[in-house]
This record gives structure tokens, sequence and C-alpha cells, in this order.
């Protein structure tokens, strides 16, 4: 199933942890203290782990066979400071691009860009994440 | 740890390199864990070899937040507004990758000053692995 552009995925909620903050943080051998305590705000890449709170389903599928799969780039863009601990993040998937380029041997490399938004308690945007997933083109002698 | 001030950042202001590794596959599981990336590819060597490959291999994300990890001690955790990476090269276990970065831009805002960031992590090999450009909005 591949969702076409504009479709929303199904809102659920991420609660920020400082445990799963610190666990992160061990995981990108960072000492730093901002993420250590009651006050600890997440890393760059941290939202990456809202996928432990998405129910089955709620994700959007890029649609692509997984064995040509790339993760082409990742961004984070946060509209003020980095969410902290104890926030409750309200979370939701859109298709926001697809597009699709010559591949290099021929055939065709699909593009998905998948946005997900994070929003406060009281709707306020505060950060999104943007995937760009690339399907490459099949190999020219498959059958 | 502590972030720069403000006045020792401008264009061609670089950080200080600092390596990751040798990597091993303890990282790439704890990787998973921390993120709930559970691809076998990172963990299991036997399915690794089955799909082709000489081993498992770190996640791409893994290796973007050793590259964050390194940005946000130069610049500052709190102060971090935008950063996006490009997946070049896998990484493998025992691989020691460099992060570099340089100060490409720095524009006034009302409420400080957005620092603009290319960030690289680089193989032994000298192959890059992750390219990043990042966003920090300095205080002051």
């Amino acid at each position: 199933m591949s969702a076409t552009v504009g479709t929303r995925g199904t809102e659920y909620e991420m609660v920020v942890e400082r445990g799963k903050i610190q666990e992160f943080a061990a995981a990108m051998q960072s000492a730093n203290p901002a993420y250590r305590g009651p006050d600890a705000i997440v890393p760059p890449t941290f939202l990456a782990s809202s996928v432990l709170w998405a129910p089955e389903g709620a994700r959007l599928g890029h649609g692509f066979d997984r064995k040509r799969l790339l993760h082409g780039e990742q961004e984070f863009v946060f509209h003020g400071p980095p969410p902290r601990a104890g926030q409750v993040l309200k979370v939701v998937d859109r298709i926001d691009q697809r597009y699709e380029k010559p591949g290099k041997r021929g055939g065709k490399m699909r593009f998905v860009v998948i946005v997900t938004e994070f929003r406060a308690e009281d709707g306020t945007l505060v950060a999104e994440s943007r995937s760009t997933m690339i399907e490459t083109a099949p190999k020219p002698d498959a059958s | 740890m502590s972030a720069v001030t403000t006045s020792a950042v401008e264009v061609g202001t670089k950080a200080a390199p600092r390596d990751f590794g040798p990597l091993t596959r303890q990282m790439f599981v704890r990787y998973s864990g921390a993120s709930g990336d559970m691809n076998p590819m990172h963990y299991d060597d036997t399915m690794a070899r089955s799909a082709g490959f000489p081993s498992v291999f770190s996640q791409g994300m893994h290796c973007a937040a050793l590259l964050a990890s390194f940005a946000v001690d130069w610049l500052g955790a709190e102060n971090v507004r935008r950063f996006r990476v490009r997946f070049r090269e896998q990484v493998w276990p025992d691989d020691v990758l460099t992060c570099s970065g340089e100060v490409t831009a720095v524009e006034p805002r009302p409420d400080g000053k957005l620092v603009t960031v290319e960030l690289t992590a680089t193989r032994q090999t000298g192959g890059i692995a992750i390219g990043a450009s990042a966003d920090f909005l300095l205080p002051g």
C-alpha cells in the first residue's frame, strides 16, 4: 500500500521520558548534562524513537520494495527549544511529497518524503521530522 | 561540555574533531533498543550474511546520533533548531568515525544568532559515512 500525497496517519501520543532520553544519550555516547535529570531535553535525533509509541497501523508506509529501499535523508526541525522530559506530544505522519528520477542504469528511482508532526497538548507544532526514503530502480536483468 | 560563546562563532569556525569507535556490535544493539529500530541487519550476523552482507552494519541513524552528540557538545543541546543528515556509506564493526564541523553561515536574529554548520562523519578509510547540516540558535 502506498499512501498518496496529503494522506495523514492516525495521531498517537508520545510521552517524553527522562529514562528514555538517558538511554538514548548513552547510545549516542553523550555525557552532555542536558540529557540527564528531571529537566532533560531531547537530543537532535531522539524523536526517531516515536516509533516505540506508535500503535500498529498508525504510521504511514512508504509502499516501496524493502529489498530496494534506502534511507536517503533524515531531518529534524525544532520550532523552539527541544521538547523536555514530562511533555506529552501528539504525533502524526503525513505524506509530503512523492517523485521519481531516472535510475543511473535505467529504470526509475522513486522517492517519498514522510513528515512526522509533533504537537504540544495545546496544539502548537513543536517539532517535525522529515524522512526521505528511496526505492532504487529494479536491476535491468531482474525478471 | 560547555558550548561555545556567541562571539567565538563566525563563518569558517571549525570544531575540534572527535573520534567515535572502534564501533562494536554492542553499540549497534544499544542504539536498536534506545531507538526502537529493531531491524536485525544491525545485530544478527547470520541474517546479515544471508542477505549478502559481510556482517551486520551500523544503523544510519546510529551514526547520525553520534554526529549529533558531537554537534551539541560544540554548539549547545538547548540551541539546536534543525538537524539534517544525508546517508552516504555503510558503517561496519571496528570502523572509527571522525566527526568534524564548520560554520557556514551566521545570521542575526532578534533572539540571538542563527548559526548554520556543515558536519561530516568520516570513516578511517576516508569515505564519508554521513554528511549533515544543522542550525543552532545561540542566545545573546
